[in-house]
C-alpha cells in the first residue's frame, strides 16, 4: 500500500501549524493596535461644540492661565468647566455682537447651561483625580498635550490603562517643576535627570494597586 | 449661578465616517469594529454607568443638569462669613485699613501667583492696566500706581475683587477669600515697588543692594 503522506507533507504540516499560530498572534496584534489607536480611542479628533472655543486663542495668544477657568483643578478631582459667567467676565465687554458667541449670551439670558461635548471621557469605573497630579508636578500638557496649538480641543492621549500605568511605573519620565505645571509649552532640557531628582524631592510614589483608580 | 454641563461624546450626531467612505471602506470599518469588539470589551455598560459624575447631563430634569443649582439662601459649610473683616473687607461701615491676618512672604508669593492668573489678563503683570484683554478692547482699568489707589486701604481692594467695580465683575466665585487677601497684599507690594526709597531699607539690606547691584 502506497504511503498516504508524501515527504513534502512534512513541510506543509509545519507551514499550517506555525502559520496558524502566526495568524492567531497576528489577529491579536492587529486587534491590539486598532484598540489603542486613535481610531478606537478618539484621540486627535476635534469634537463639535456649541461654541467653537479656542484654547489656542485664549490660552496661547492671550496667555490666560488654565486656572482662570478651570478653577478647581488644584483642589479637586474635577478640573471644573467654567460657568457661563466666567465667559462673560470678558465677553460682556468685548466681542459682544459676535454671532459665534450667541449661545453664550443665550445661556446667560435664560440660565440654561451650555452643553459642551466631553473631550476626555474616562470609563465610569476610573476615578482620576486632577489635584494630586498637579501637586506632584505632572504638567497639564503631559496628558492634554499643548492646548495652545488647538483651535478646537482634541485629546492626544489614548487614555488606556496601559497608558496610565506607563507613567505610574516610571513617573520620572513626566514629573516637572511645580512652577511649570501650567506652562503647556515647557520642555525639560534633560527630563530623565530632572525627573529623577524631582520624583525624590516631591516624594512621588504613584500607586499601582487596582483600588488606586478603581473602586 | 449658571453651571455648565458636559455631554458624553457620541450622544450628539457627528459626521459619520462611513458615509464619507465607499462601500469597500465601510466593509473594512465593520470588520475592524468586529475585531475591536472581539479583542476587547466593547465600550458600553460599565464604561457608561447609570450614575452622575460632575456636571454630567441628565434627562431627568428639564434643564439637563444633574448638578442642581443651589437653593436660594444656601450657605456652604465654612462659608457662614462670621468674620466680617475676612469676608467683606469692611470694618464697620468703612473699608478696612488693615489685613485680617499677618502678611508673610509666602502669602505675598501666593498673591503674586493668583494675581497673575486672575488679574493680569486685564491689569497686566505690573498693575498698570494694560493686560492682553485690555489690548483686545476691554475698558482700561486705572493703574494701581495712581496716587488715588495708593492711598486706599487694603479693604478697598478686597471689596473690589470680591464684588467687582464698574465693568469689572466680582471674583468671589473664582477666588476664595484668603486668596483675595493674598492678592491684595501683592497689589500692595506692586505699589511699593514703584515708590520705595533706599532710605526705607535697613543698613544690612542696603549693603546687600550695593553688593548685588555692583556685582551685577
Amino acid at each position: 500500500m502506497a504511503q498516504v503522506f508524501k515527504p513534502s507533507s512534512n513541510t506543509y504540516s509545519k507551514l499550517v501549524i506555525f502559520g496558524a499560530l502566526l495568524a492567531v498572534g497576528g489577529v491579536g496584534l492587529v486587534g491590539y493596535l486598532i484598540n489603542t489607536s486613535p481610531f478606537n480611542t478618539g484621540a486627535y479628533m476635534a469634537h463639535a461644540q456649541p461654541v467653537p472655543f479656542s484654547h489656542k486663542h485664549h490660552n496661547g495668544e492671550l496667555g490666560i492661565d488654565c486656572r482662570y477657568c478651570h478653577t478647581s483643578v488644584e483642589e479637586s478631582a474635577f478640573a471644573g468647566i467654567p460657568p457661563t459667567q466666567t465667559c462673560m467676565n470678558c465677553h460682556s465687554q468685548i466681542w459682544t455682537e459676535a454671532p459665534m458667541l450667541e449661545p453664550v449670551r443665550a445661556s446667560l439670558r435664560t440660565g440654561q447651561s451650555l452643553e459642551w461635548t466631553r473631550v476626555h471621557d474616562l470609563p465610569d469605573f476610573v476615578y482620576f483625580n486632577h489635584s494630586i497630579h498637579i501637586a506632584k508636578g505632572i504638567g497639564c500638557a503631559s496628558c492634554h498635550g499643548d492646548v495652545t496649538r488647538m483651535n478646537l480641543t482634541w485629546s492626544v492621549a489614548p487614555l488606556t490603562m496601559g497608558w496610565c500605568l506607563d507613567c505610574h511605573r516610571d513617573p520620572a519620565a513626566n514629573v516637572r517643576p511645580r512652577e511649570m505645571v501650567f506652562d503647556t509649552t515647557w520642555v525639560a532640557q534633560d527630563q530623565r535627570a530632572l525627573g529623577e531628582k524631582l520624583v525624590s524631592e516631591y516624594h512621588v510614589q504613584p500607586r499601582q494597586d487596582c483600588s488606586t483608580c478603581h473602586r | 449661578m449658571n453651571l455648565s454641563s458636559c455631554r458624553r461624546p457620541g450622544t450628539q450626531p457627528q459626521a459619520d465616517s462611513a458615509s464619507r467612505a465607499g462601500l469597500g471602506a465601510r466593509a473594512v470599518l465593520v470588520a475592524a469594529a468586529a475585531v475591536v469588539c472581539m479583542t476587547s470589551a466593547c465600550r458600553q455598560d460599565m464604561h457608561n454607568q447609570a450614575k452622575y459624575r460632575p456636571m454630567r447631563e441628565t434627562p431627568f430634569f428639564a434643564d439637563h443638569r444633574s448638578a442642581r443649582p443651589l437653593v436660594a439662601g444656601t450657605i456652604a459649610r465654612g462659608k457662614l462669613g462670621e468674620d466680617k473683616l475676612l469676608t467683606t473687607g469692611r470694618d464697620g461701615d468703612k473699608f478696612s485699613s488693615i489685613f485680617p491676618f499677618p502678611i508673610t512672604a509666602d502669602l505675598v508669593a501666593r498673591g503674586r501667583e493668583r494675581f497673575n492668573i486672575y488679574c493680569s489678563p486685564c491689569h497686566g503683570r505690573t498693575g498698570e492696566g494694560r493686560g492682553m484683554v485690555v489690548q483686545r478692547g476691554y475698558k482700561q482699568p486705572p493703574s494701581f500706581h495712581d496716587a488715588r489707589l495708593r492711598d486706599l486701604g487694603p479693604g478697598y481692594f478686597f471689596n473690589v475683587i470680591t464684588n467687582g467695580f464698574g465693568v469689572m465683575p466680582g471674583y468671589a466665585v473664582q477666588v476664595p477669600a484668603t486668596d483675595r487677601w493674598a492678592i491684595t497684599s501683592y497689589i500692595r507690594a506692586l505699589q511699593l515697588s514703584r515708590n520705595a526709597s533706599v532710605d526705607d531699607l535697613t543698613s544690612e539690606e542696603k549693603s546687600r543692594l550695593t553688593k548685588e547691584s555692583s556685582g551685577g
